[in-house]
């Protein structure tokens, strides 16, 4: 877009539009979404809540189809769920039958990925540690809070090594505390490990403090209004959030966001809709 | 500490039991009732002992339990994969649905006269109608909890790379388990409540056709301890079944047992 020489793309929505047929007429969720995400990147999709940004993320997760246009993954349109896209989902979805470390193990022993029976001890053992859940390896869900419950969420994708990671609302249901502490850990993480991430939130500050790129999206349906390239330096710290740049960024973006929640507010239709 | 608490459960359980035995005394006792319509309690015990040592009480109560074993056995075999077909598959549930409804709402013993003839008197014919019941009311069970899987689940494994065998085998089967325990529990109950009727159909020995036989002579101490025997047996396999799913289900938010 501006010239610089670009590492290779990894996502791609092409002119993605999506809508549904309700009893009410036509119902437009993504409207003519162009943004390509590349190797390394990391994108936070900012909007008010409800506004078609899960949506987005879900057909690159190859759960929705676009009504028009294309979504391309490695070049290749996306067909169904895989490996490589990771996704980290806001309802968590660790699997309640399954002790903390079968979690993290559930993916090594899918054919799929063709991980020797060898290593997989290990790998689990690592992410364990990594995540802090030591003390609860053998532990089922229900003995977990909802952060560590949040964080064998995400050792079970990363454990699998996609390359892409999508993140829905990750940190939405935490307390202020655990979700500093899993955004440090996240940094961490990818600082050691180099992931491209597409980031769904609502928190203007998260987006600021975790992406290198924000596109703002607009209240439904979900067109790009801006995409802000970000001034700080990866690896980060808590402390980027007390420089003055941050507050200018935080006060801009956050105007943007409000106003498409007020637009949004103005035309709510009766009906109501989940995403 | 494990050992006080068995002994308050035990105790707290046991508090109802005694409150029923001294509340039956306290009816018998009180003039209310004419004593001939009322057996003591101590009465339906000398009869137990009894019928267990002259009348081969045993026996009854071995030929019952086998129906309603079998009966459920055989009922749930068919609940379990009819009901899974109907929760997964939305267009079989709505073609499946009324029909079902229709003869779950049939009460056995109302069946009974179809039943002796189309399979006769003998031993068919008791399981035919404990099959009925027992599938009945597992079907709706199963497919009641399947439908209720949240599809997240299959969700998280596709992204994690599970195909469709994988998706069946370590994801649809452990979130199926718990309701086909439930089904098991609601089915036997049914049967047993259902077992009277089955074995009105000519039964030699049962403890239906116990009580079906005393009701004819008027012996009011023999049909309390054929209820009492269904009750106490009935109790016993549901607990036995409590134990199993509290085993297998350790990982539920609330345990069963």
């Amino acid at each position: 877009m501006n010239g610089i020489v670009k590492p290779a793309k990894r996502a791609q929505f092409d002119h993605v539009s999506l809508a549904f047929e309700t009893p009410k007429g036509k119902l437009s969720v993504v409207d003519d979404v162009t943004y390509n995400i590349h190797e390394g990147d990391f994108i936070a999709v900012i909007g008010p809540s409800g506004c078609g940004k899960t949506t987005m993320m879900s057909m690159l997760a190859g759960f929705q189809k676009p009504t028009t246009g294309r979504v391309l993954f490695d070049g290749e349109p996306v067909r169904g769920p895989g490996p490589e896209r990771g996704v980290i989902f806001q309802e968590y979805g660790v699997f309640p039958w399954l002790t903390v470390k079968q979690n993290i193990a559930f993916g090594l022993q899918l054919k799929a990925n063709r991980v020797p029976i060898a290593e997989r001890d290990a790998i689990c053992d690592h992410y364990i540690d990594l995540m802090g859940l030591g003390d609860f390896a053998n532990s089922y869900p229900k003995h977990l809070s909802g952060g560590m419950r949040q964080r064998l969420a995400i050792a079970r994708a990363y454990a699998v090594k996609p390359q892409f990671l999508l993140m829905d609302e990750p940190f939405g249901a935490l307390d202020a505390q655990t979700r500093a502490n899993m955004q440090n850990l996240l940094l961490k993480v990818l600082a050691t490990e180099g992931k491209t991430v597409m980031l769904i939130t609502h928190s203007v500050e998260e987006a600021i403090f975790l992406a290198s790129r924000r596109v703002v999206v607009t209240a439904r349906p979900a067109r790009i209004k801006k995409i802000i390239d970000v001034p700080f330096a990866y690896p980060r710290d808590e402390t980027i959030q007390e420089r003055p740049e941050f507050g200018e960024l935080r006060s801009y973006i956050r105007e943007l966001v409000m106003s498409e929640y007020r637009a949004q507010q103005a035309q709510m239709r009766p009906v109501s809709f989940s995403e | 500490m494990i050992k006080g608490s068995t002994a308050i459960r035990l105790l707290l359980g046991s508090i109802p039991w005694i409150g029923a035995v001294v509340l039956w005394y306290a009816v018998r006792w009180s003039g209310l009732v004419n004593e001939a319509l009322i057996p003591s309690p101590h009465q339906v015990a000398a009869k137990f002992v009894d019928l267990l040592l002259h009348d081969n009480l045993l026996l009854d109560i071995w030929s019952s339990t086998r129906r309603v074993f079998l009966g459920v056995i055989l009922g749930i075999m068919v609940a379990v994969p009819v009901g899974f077909l109907l929760g997964w598959y939305r267009p079989a549930r709505i073609l499946a649905d009324p029909m079902i409804n229709f003869f779950r709402a049939l009460p056995p013993i109302a069946l009974i006269p179809l039943v002796i003839v189309y399979f006769g008197v003998d031993e068919p014919a008791k399981l035919v109608i404990l099959f009925y019941a027992a599938f009945f009311s597992g079907v709706i069970v199963m497919y009641e909890g399947v439908s209720q899987i949240t599809p997240l689940y299959i969700r998280v494994a596709k992204t994690l790379g599970a195909g469709e065998i994988e998706i069946f085998r370590k994801v649809i089967i452990p979130l199926t388990v718990p309701h086909i325990l439930t089904a098991l529990r609601v089915a036997l109950g049914v049967a047993w409540a259902t077992l009277v009727a089955s074995e009105l159909v000519a039964a030699q020995r049962g403890l239906g056709a116990m009580i079906q036989n005393a009701s004819t002579y008027f012996l009011l101490d023999v049909i309390y301890v054929g209820i009492i025997c269904i009750g106490c047996i009935a109790l016993i396999m549901d607990l036995i079944l409590r134990r199993i799913s509290a085993r297998l289900l350790v990982w539920q938010e609330r345990a069963i047992a």
